[in-house]
């Protein structure tokens, strides 16, 4: 039955989670960007609203709670409403500990939840993006072959969150297969033999998190470690998750820039009239509502899809296809709302362009 | 809860209304191309098909999709044939959402059964209808009109329209009042048919009222005064459209639906299919980009469906009925526009229906609003602006 209307309890985690995001994340967004750097405290504090933990088992020390990828996309959109790069470290133990519970055997969970039920932020990491230009996630170049009981991996991996600090990854590579059965994942130890690890890299957005290029020479991973046991993982759903996933985040980041611009225009006068009262600023700024909702739903549709266990594939693609497109455009949009001064490192619009531009070739970078 | 699926008992009906329109397609072509003749109300074929409405009826609220969504849902389902011939027409104009909102239990009573049309539109103003020039004035008990107006939807079948006219021309705004003509009323000529780019089939009719006179009850809402400085009266029957402008999004995502449908067949026949999931740079050039117009169909759908949640969730939803009337007049163009580019010489040949479906949809951002009078009206909306300060 089509309803577009959240529970209480989402409305009341939404509504949590947006005061949150303009009192604590939007102000230490810009000098986190300029410090490539995110202070603990800040994550710390952030970890403390349990967004990770409250949806892991109570049997491996989680809240227990449904998974719920509609809550997570509403929780998503806001945090990432405050900033997008604060979002993406702060819900990056999620990059581990969702996609463990989800395709997970029971003995990983055993073994790798409980690190996420702490009471301090760790640090969660999947590699699933390549440095090589026509990047695919159906048809990686990161190969996993079977050794023994064992498996190999070959390949580089590149924007892999926490490098510099996760106590393992969760690489993702291809088997023999196409497409999404071509999907295996691993657990990769950190100290893992023929994994290096670079220094942090230097991106033009998100530019707070730290990423680092993994390369992987012929790291041998153990049967034990390869996610999902002998059945593998559900690639489509790996897959689907981190794309609507992304959607969200961009869904807050665009809502964000509209909410800024707004008042801007309405104050800024040029020609002896505020310049929203200029139909090519005013129509603009309209442009930016219409495709807020626009893309919201599109998310909201697939992760509700998600949600009951449905194929969400084609819904994924198109809340993908379309919150990339459209985030950038309306962040483009945004500095020429501003004119000059959206060109200036003071106002947030431009990093929100580098944000928005950087997540649209993306992915892995955030999880449902 | 947050949920799209449709319930089985939605997915029927919305499945029987959609083998239907397949029926009213094959006639399409015809009436596209012999634009003088009116599609007959019912299709010889309507005696082997049940009837839409009893699918409908008995359906209980809370256990299926509202009726507002269901009612956008159908629609769609019904242009995904054809936009102007139908298994069965229904019986209601433009006019007779005014007549519910506006008008008095009598006049209710009196005329709900007609279709009635809606002529705001003149040759002098259409988007800012503060300036209609016809006007009415009182003589006795009688009403006399005198004017013109041009594009006015099922004009020539309707048995009855509601005009705009203005009783106080220095009154502006305020001095517009709507009233009702019947048709044969001495005075009021049919005066021809429009011939269009599209929806040719569709009678839109220009009429002439040369001192024609109207009982003085005919008054829709029978207010004869004019509200000073507040826009109250007029703002009474702009509520008119916050249903019928997703509705008109949503005729116009029907057809657009049916470009898509008939483009991913086509490209399957030809050995492409559309395979979701890849990356952009994992797909070709034709797969993306018919996977980025579906995109924008589901969108522009979602924020129809908003609109018409709001509506039966008793909120206000005049921003959502602007954002869906803006998002679909821009997407059913750029959606059919693609779908020809992908096709080529197939999608402007009239052995198919695609150039006339791009023809068709073309209205979907001009009537009840053109698109940059639904962003107006969310700008002042964003901007908490008067009409005064943005316009
Ligand atoms: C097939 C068809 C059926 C129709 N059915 C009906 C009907 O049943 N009843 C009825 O009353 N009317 C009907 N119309 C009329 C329709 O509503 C008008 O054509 C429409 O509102 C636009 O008015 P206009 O044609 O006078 O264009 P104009 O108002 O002259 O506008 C021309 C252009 O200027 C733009 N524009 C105007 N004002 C502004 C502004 N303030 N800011 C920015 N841009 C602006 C418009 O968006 C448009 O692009 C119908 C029209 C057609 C073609």
């Amino acid at each position: 039955m089509i309803s577009f209307g959240p529970t209480e309890e989402q409305e009341l985690v939404r509504d949590t989670l947006r005061e949150f995001a303009n009192e604590e994340i939007r102000k230490p967004a810009r000098e986190c960007d300029e410090a490539s750097e995110i202070p603990t405290a800040f994550l710390d504090k952030v970890w403390e609203m349990g967004l990770t933990t409250t949806q892991i088992p109570a049997e491996y020390g989680g809240g227990g709670e449904a998974r719920s990828p509609i809550m997570n996309a509403i929780a998503l959109e806001e945090l990432a409403y405050g900033d997008v790069t604060l979002a993406a470290a702060a819900l990056a133990p999620s990059l581990s500990a969702m996609t463990i519970l989800d395709h997970g055997t029971d003995e990983q969970k055993k073994t790798y939840l409980p690190a996420y039920c702490g009471d301090k932020w760790v640090a969660g990491s999947l590699a699933l993006v390549e440095p090589s230009p026509a990047f695919d996630a159906l048809n990686l170049r990161t190969l996993a072959e079977p050794k023994g009981d064992n498996f190999t991996l070959t390949g580089t991996k590149t924007f892999v969150p926490f490098g510099d600090r996760a106590d393992h990854f969760i690489v993702v590579a291809r088997n023999a297969q196409d497409g999404f059965a071509g999907l295996e994942a691993f657990i990769v130890p950190r100290d893992a033999k023929g994994l290096r690890i670079s220094e942090n890299e230097k991106n033009m957005g998100l530019r707070g998190l730290a990423t680092s290029r993994l390369e992987l020479e012929k790291v041998e991973v153990s049967a034990a470690n390869r996610l999902g046991g002998e059945k593998g993982i559900d690639g489509r759903r790996l897959i689907n998750s981190s794309r609507v996933a992304t959607g969200a985040a961009l869904v807050g980041l665009s809502r964000a820039v509209l909410e800024y611009v707004v008042p801007y225009a309405k104050e800024r006068e040029a020609f002896d009239q505020a310049i929203a009262q200029k139909q090519a600023i005013a129509f603009m700024c309209a442009d930016m509502k219409i495709e807020v909702e626009s893309m919201r739903w599109l998310v909201w549709k697939a992760a509700s899809q998600l949600e009951q266990s449905l194929d969400a594939t084609r819904s994924a693609h198109h809340a993908h296809i379309y919150t990339t497109d459209h985030a950038v455009t309306i962040a483009d949009n945004g500095i020429q709302v501003l004119g000059g001064h959206g060109f200036i490192r003071e106002h947030p619009v431009e990093m929100w362009y580098r944000n928005a531009q950087s997540l649209a070739v993306l992915e892995g970078t955030f999880a449902l | 809860m947050i949920d799209f699926e449709l319930t089985k008992k939605d997915q029927e009906i919305l499945d029987e209304i959609r083998r239907q329109a397949l029926v009213a397609r094959e006639h399409a072509r015809y009436y596209d191309e012999n634009e003088h003749e009116f599609p007959p109300d019912k299709l010889p074929e309507a005696d082997d098909f049940p009837h839409a409405h009893g699918l409908f009826a008995g359906r209980e609220e809370g256990k299926d999709t509202s009726v507002g969504i269901m009612s956008m849902l159908l629609a769609a389902g019904e242009t995904w044939g054809d936009y102007s011939v139908r298994m069965r027409r229904g019986s209601g104009g433009l006019g007779n959402a005014a007549l519910r909102a506006a008008g008095t239990p009598e006049q209710q009573a009196k005329w709900g059964d007609m279709t009635l049309a809606m002529a705001i539109t003149e040759p002098g103003c259409g988007s800012d209808p503060s300036k209609v020039q016809m006007t009415a004035v009182l003589d006795g008990d009688e009403w006399v009109l005198n004017g013109e107006k041009i594009f006015v939807t099922t004009g020539c079948r309707a048995g009855g329209v509601i005009v705009w006219a203005t009783i106080d021309k220095s009154a502006g705004r305020a001095g517009i009042k709507s009233f009702l003509v019947e048709k044969e009323t001495p005075g009021f000529i049919v005066a021809h048919k429009e011939k269009k780019l599209g929806i040719r089939a569709d009678d839109t009719a220009a009429y002439v009222f040369q001192d024609c006179r109207i009982p003085r009850e005919n008054l829709l809402g029978l207010n004869e005064e004019i509200p000073k400085a507040s826009s109250g009266g007029f703002r009474g029957v702009m509520k008119t459209f916050n249903m019928t402008r997703p509705g008109v999004a949503a005729i116009g995502l029907g057809i657009s639906q049916a470009a898509l449908d008939f483009t991913r067949d086509q490209l399957a026949e030809a050995g492409i299919e559309i395979e979701y999931g890849a990356s952009l740079q994992g797909q070709s050039a034709v797969v993306d980009k018919f996977c980025r117009l579906e995109a924008l169909q589901e969108a522009s759908m979602l924020t129809v469906m908003r609109a018409a949640w709001l509506a039966g969730e008793g909120k206000i939803n005049n921003d959502e009925a602007s954002i869906c009337k803006a998002k679909g007049g821009s997407a059913v163009r750029e959606i059919t526009q693609g779908c020809i580019d992908i096709l080529g010489p197939m999608g402007v040949s009239r052995e198919h229906l695609l150039e006339k479906w791009f023809r068709d949809v073309r209205i979907t951002d001009i009537y009840e609003g053109t698109g940059q009078i639904q962003r107006m009206i969310i700008a002042r909306s964003l901007f908490d602006y008067t009409r005064a300060e943005l316009n």
